[in-house]
């Protein structure tokens, strides 16, 4: 079979990341064709491709498990008005518990709590696990071996990041400042 | 519910005297569970105190500090609130940093020894760090509450097409149809060749040249399980009709069969 153009194979990608339920990968964007794609020719068409959505309601855009088609944010309000019932903003605790394992992962159920100075909820670790953002990477090596917790490629998809550098930055770091302060 | 004070309303901080209580110390007590509730905890509590008032985190009035936030912990106990562990935890631990820096410091040999605040100062740091943090993550558009993803339905509900019939698939049915057809009339015409009354007559036939036989020998084991069924339902319908008698001198001695007009 004759190699296609690049036009062609442009088409392909933006058919494939329209219909997509999940961002693709390059890897998994590679294997559309029955020839070897480079990725640098990939990267090229994808950068195109989102030159080419650029001033339309849909964009495409990159994040951790790879590229995808959404909308902009700006147009959500009107989106709300065909869905009124909007889904309702995360308490305090699992958004705390959420940003301590997103920058300090991994944690211990221990780590979350010496720092928030309260105990972490059976039920917070559970809403975040079934939401798919955090998960058990492993256990550490002390008594009662306890479960460590990391963030997941879905709470980097789902908060449109590439990659946990990405995240906002912390606030500057007082806590070295205090040593050296005198009374 | 009046609110007693156990000390003087007067308070200096940063050596700038106080004439009276700050006025968010005075909450009416059935507003005080809900607001109570705002807080995640001591931490977040005693970084409401010290913000309130623009306090240096980093040069804590233990003392002030330590009365205001053992004014709430006693409204919370005046209002019977259950108050959680982690609230007395950390009274015990205010009093104790406050009550180590009034001692005198011991000597220059002791410099070193670290502020007793340094500790409380840096997971409070800490904590606040993390809660802000947490504020700017809340705040970054969320997939499905902030911008929708985009699926395009046609083509999903394409793909979930039904499955397409060509010619030659009904051709096939219909061959398959024909061939079960076949099979079933092939079944009727076995059972037309084994007729019970057929063998029924093979039998007694073979009885009469033979006077007596041993049962199994009636048996012809080549020619299949349908041939032995339909040769021991004859065999019955023999006996029920009188026609042979079946002998068996002891329990797992040979079953002979012989007609039962033979030696009459």
């Amino acid at each position: 079979m004759q190699t296609p153009n690049l036009k062609e194979i442009k088409l392909v990608l933006e058919t494939a990341l329209l219909v997509g339920q999940e961002p693709l990968s390059l890897h998994e964007l590679k294997k559309l064709f029955d020839f070897e794609l480079s990725t640098d020719i990939l990267r090229k068409l994808l950068e195109e491709l989102r030159q080419d959505w650029t001033g339309r309601g849909v964009e495409l855009v990159s994040v951790a498990s790879g590229w995808r088609f959404q909308a902009r944010a700006e147009y959500q309000k009107h989106l709300d008005r065909l869905n009124p019932e909007k889904p309702p903003r995360y308490s305090r605790s699992v958004m705390e518990t959420l940003t301590i394992i997103a920058y300090k992962q991994p944690v211990t159920r221990g780590d979350i709590e010496d720092i928030r100075g309260v105990t972490v909820s059976s039920q917070v670790i559970k809403t975040l696990e079934e939401r798919g953002w955090i998960d058990v990477v492993g256990h550490r090596d002390v008594p009662g071996r306890p479960a460590l917790f990391a963030t997941t490629k879905q709470m980097l998809d789902d908060l449109g990041l590439r990659s946990l550098e990405e995240l906002p930055q912390l606030e500057q770091d007082d806590v070295n400042l205090f040593a050296t302060s005198n009374e | 519910m009046a609110v007693v004070l156990e000390f003087p309303p007067v308070a200096r901080i940063h050596g700038e005297p106080l004439a009276e209580m700050p006025h968010d110390l005075y909450i009416p007590p059935e507003a005080l569970e809900v607001f109570l509730e705002t807080f995640e905890g001591p931490l977040d509590l005693l970084l409401y105190l010290i913000r309130r008032q623009n306090l240096d985190v980093l040069n804590i009035q233990m003392a002030e500090l330590t009365r205001q936030y053992m004014h709430y912990v006693e409204m919370m106990h005046a209002g019977q609130l259950e108050l959680a562990a982690e609230y007395l935890l950390m009274a015990a631990l205010l009093i104790e940093i406050k009550s180590r820096m009034l001692l005198p410091r011991r000597d220059e040999s002791t410099e070193d020894e670290t502020d007793p605040r340094a500790e409380l100062v840096r997971r409070l740091l800490e904590y606040e760090q993390m809660k802000l943090a947490a504020q700017r993550l809340d705040e970054l558009p969320l997939a499905g509450r902030d911008f929708a993803l985009v699926q395009v339905w046609l083509e999903q509900a394409a793909a979930k097409r039904l499955p397409e019939v060509s010619l030659d698939d009904l051709k096939q049915a219909w061959l398959g149809v024909l061939a079960r057809a076949r099979v079933n009339r092939h079944h009727k015409v076995s059972r037309e060749e084994l007729s019970v009354r057929e063998h029924m007559s093979r039998l007694l036939r073979r009885l009469k040249d033979e006077h007596f036989a041993e049962f199994g020998a009636l048996f012809d084991p080549t020619r299949g399980v349908p041939e032995l069924v339909v040769t021991f339902l004859a065999m019955l319908e023999l006996v029920r009709e009188s026609l042979v008698v079946v002998t068996q001198q002891e329990p797992f001695a040979p079953i002979y069969v012989k007609l039962s007009h033979a030696d009459a």
